[in-house]
């Protein structure tokens, strides 16, 4: 990395750079698992279906050497294990918390299976946009080569936000979400929406994933993700269940995530660990400083979490 | 106990035999089906990709249970899991999921090299020994204890707090080990420096396994008696299963959950203690083996019982055990171990619909 043009400038500026890539899968996981919430449900596998993602994006773009193609798989996958949370929670007894952290385990443990043969070759990387052209500086252009992904996901979640407030699906998904009992009065099928919101969480999740393996510098390994499908889960909570808000959570926790790096790049090593450390106290921070969410938060009233 | 009450129970009718048959069959029936799910998946799933699927469970038998060896390597394994699935059990009985102990053990492992080694100068290994051991315990309680004390005051979520409160501890641990307590000898895997061999965990007599797993038995039938037969054991259950009647009776319900969760880390720091007194010698990343997360399968495929958490702990012991024959005969990534107990997890959940059904 060139900051020695910079100085100490280099940091905040790699800072922002990586606050948008690591913030991509941490958007589009969020922005995911709103949805699902929204509905009553809480799916803690996400972590899981983020490595899948991870993973089969990479052995597609790889594969046909197109990383949209790579991208679509990743959806695919993402459904698949949505479906497969949404359909086994709407069986009586069956508790989607525990079903989450056992997906969690599956999901991984599948991912690197299938991923082994994948450590070593690289895919093409996704193409970013460059809106850094102006500037000179190497490390200018570098920290505004914006991923698409986070360009789609910004924009994904506007619509996600139009879509709950002014659709009819939208606000049969909220009803549904906040009473069981209202929702049957209605005619609504509590288990067909909740499996629907769980396969596009799980879609998000997926493509969430894609944004880890193919975004510069991209590669597939099994550190890839550290936590972020379960910080995701954390972060609705701070997004106040609001699609808009993820975005703003994303950025900063990704901000926080690229903290260590940036200071390791400037040659300063100390406290790495501690620095890396930092995204997770932020979560906790938040979560402990927000106390119990309420309806007026947007809190969906289903919700297991909140009970 | 002469009440009217227990008067009236007494001259109930026993239960009719077919009733006590099927309640039997009720509480099999999903464990079964469970099983039954996870042998014809992750037999798909190894056809799928090329091996013979009978030829892969009889390596899994025989490289977890085949021979003596085999079962040395299972029970050296099932020894921190028999206390990480402690550490699920016990905060579940408060109505907590845990699923931050890998968090608690690494912890445990560090405090209890960290004490063990200036001490092992001091004293002879017999005072060592239980002053790791107590360190261990206090480290993994305190941190699992503040996600259950953020619980009771603050309303967070105790599964995900738990699970950041890990990752939490892993930077902790690695910054530690990296710096202030690092063996300089240490070159390609930064450690804390060994202990003297003579203060390592011996085995048991008459087994090749070290003294861990009897440690960790003893304490699961310590936590059972406690939970079974105890007015603590009761006020603890009737508190995580209905805390609006724990409160209307007057249990500390806020302090029986918060003693849960710290019971539970304290565990998983015992664990992590043991882990450095009897394998690793010093605390390194050996110890981030993912025994935590195994102990949230073996918590709940036992339901949450203490005692039943240690032959599912041998079992699930077992499996990881014939990883590496997996791997050295058919060249199976190691990965497949954790696809076969993923499996088996989303199996046990699923099959929970099948319980107590009326038909």
């Amino acid at each position: 990395m060139d900051t020695t043009t910079l100085g100490w400038w280099g940091v905040p500026l790699a800072i922002l750079g990586g606050a948008i890539r690591v913030g991509t899968p941490l958007l589009w996981v969020s922005l995911g698992e709103t949805v699902t919430e929204k509905a009553g449900r809480i799916n803690l596998g996400l972590e899981g279906t983020l490595l899948m993602g991870a993973m089969s994006a990479y052995a597609v773009a790889l594969l046909s050497g197109n990383p949209w193609l790579g991208i679509l798989a990743a959806a695919a996958v993402g459904i698949v294990f949505g479906l497969l949370h949404g359909a086994l929670c709407s069986l009586t007894r069956v508790n989607d918390t525990a079903m989450g952290i056992a997906l969690m385990l599956a999901g991984s443990g599948l991912a690197f299976w299938l991923g082994k043969p994948l450590i070593q070759p690289s895919a093409p990387d996704l193409r970013s946009i460059d809106l850094g052209g102006w500037s000179s500086l190497p490390a200018v252009q570098q920290a505004l080569a914006i991923n698409p992904l986070f360009i789609l996901g910004v924009a994904l979640a506007f619509a996600v936000y139009w879509a709950l407030g002014h659709t009819r699906v939208g606000l049969r998904l909220r009803v549904v979400g906040d009473s069981e009992n209202a929702a049957r009065a209605f005619g609504l099928s509590p288990s067909g929406y909740r499996i629907a919101a769980t396969a596009f969480g799980g879609a998000c999740a997926g493509v969430g994933g894609a944004s880890l393996s193919l975004v510069y510098p991209g590669a597939w390994s099994e550190a890839l993700s550290s936590g972020q499908g379960v910080m995701a889960v954390a972060l609705v909570i701070f997004a106040r269940w609001d699609p808009r808000r993820c975005i703003l959570a994303g950025l900063l926790f990704g901000g926080a995530s690229a903290i260590s790096p940036a200071l390791q790049a400037m040659g300063y090593t100390q406290g790495y660990y501690l620095f890396a450390a930092l995204p997770y106290v932020l979560t906790l921070a938040l979560l402990i400083g927000l106390g119990k969410p309420g309806p007026s938060h947007g809190a969906p009233g289903e919700l297991s979490l909140n009970r | 106990m002469n009440t009217p009450a227990a008067a009236v129970f007494v001259e109930a009718p026993p239960t009719p035999p077919a009733e006590r048959l099927r309640g039997l069959g009720d509480a099999l029936l999903p464990a079964a089906a469970a099983l039954l799910i996870t042998v014809l998946l992750f037999s798909a799933a190894v056809a799928l990709a090329g091996f013979n699927p009978l030829e892969v469970w009889g390596l899994i038998l025989m490289g977890g249970f085949g021979d003596a060896f085999a079962w040395q390597n299972t029970l050296q394994r099932a020894a921190p899991l028999v206390l990480t699935g402690l550490a699920v059990a016990l905060p579940a009985q408060a109505g907590r999921v845990i699923i931050g102990a890998e968090g608690a053990l690494v912890l445990g492992g560090l405090a209890a090299a960290a004490l063990g080694l200036p001490l092992s100068t001091q004293a002879p290994p017999a005072v060592v020994w239980p002053l790791m051991a107590l360190a261990g315990m206090l480290t993994g309680g305190l941190w699992i204890g503040i996600v259950g004390w953020l619980r009771e005051k603050r309303e967070v979520n105790e599964t995900i707090a738990s699970l950041l409160m890990s990752f939490i501890a892993i930077a902790l641990f690695n910054q530690m080990v990296e710096t202030v307590l690092r063996d300089p000898a240490s070159l390609n895997k930064p450690s804390t420096r060994p202990l003297p061999d003579n203060y390592l965990l011996p085995a048991m007599p008459g087994l090749d396994v070290h003294w861990g797993l009897g440690v960790g038995v003893v304490v699961a039938i310590v936590c059972w008696a406690v939970v079974k037969l105890t007015p603590l054991g009761l006020a603890l259950r009737v508190a995580g299963g209905n805390p609006r009647t724990a409160l209307g009776v007057g249990l500390p319900v806020a302090g029986l959950t918060i003693g849960a969760c710290a019971a539970g880390g304290a565990a998983a720091g015992l664990a992590g203690a043991v882990e450095v007194a009897a394998v690793h010698g010093a605390a390194n990343a050996s110890l981030i083996a993912g025994y935590g997360y195994s102990g949230i399968l073996i918590a709940f495929a036992a339901r949450f019982s203490p005692l039943g958490v240690v032959p599912v702990a041998i079992l699930v012991g077992g499996i990881a055990a014939s990883g590496s024959l997996l791997q050295r005969r058919l060249g199976l990534p190691d990965a497949s171990v954790t696809v076969l107990l993923g499996f088996a997890f989303v199996a046990l959940i699923g099959c929970e619909t099948l319980r107590n059904r009326k038909t």
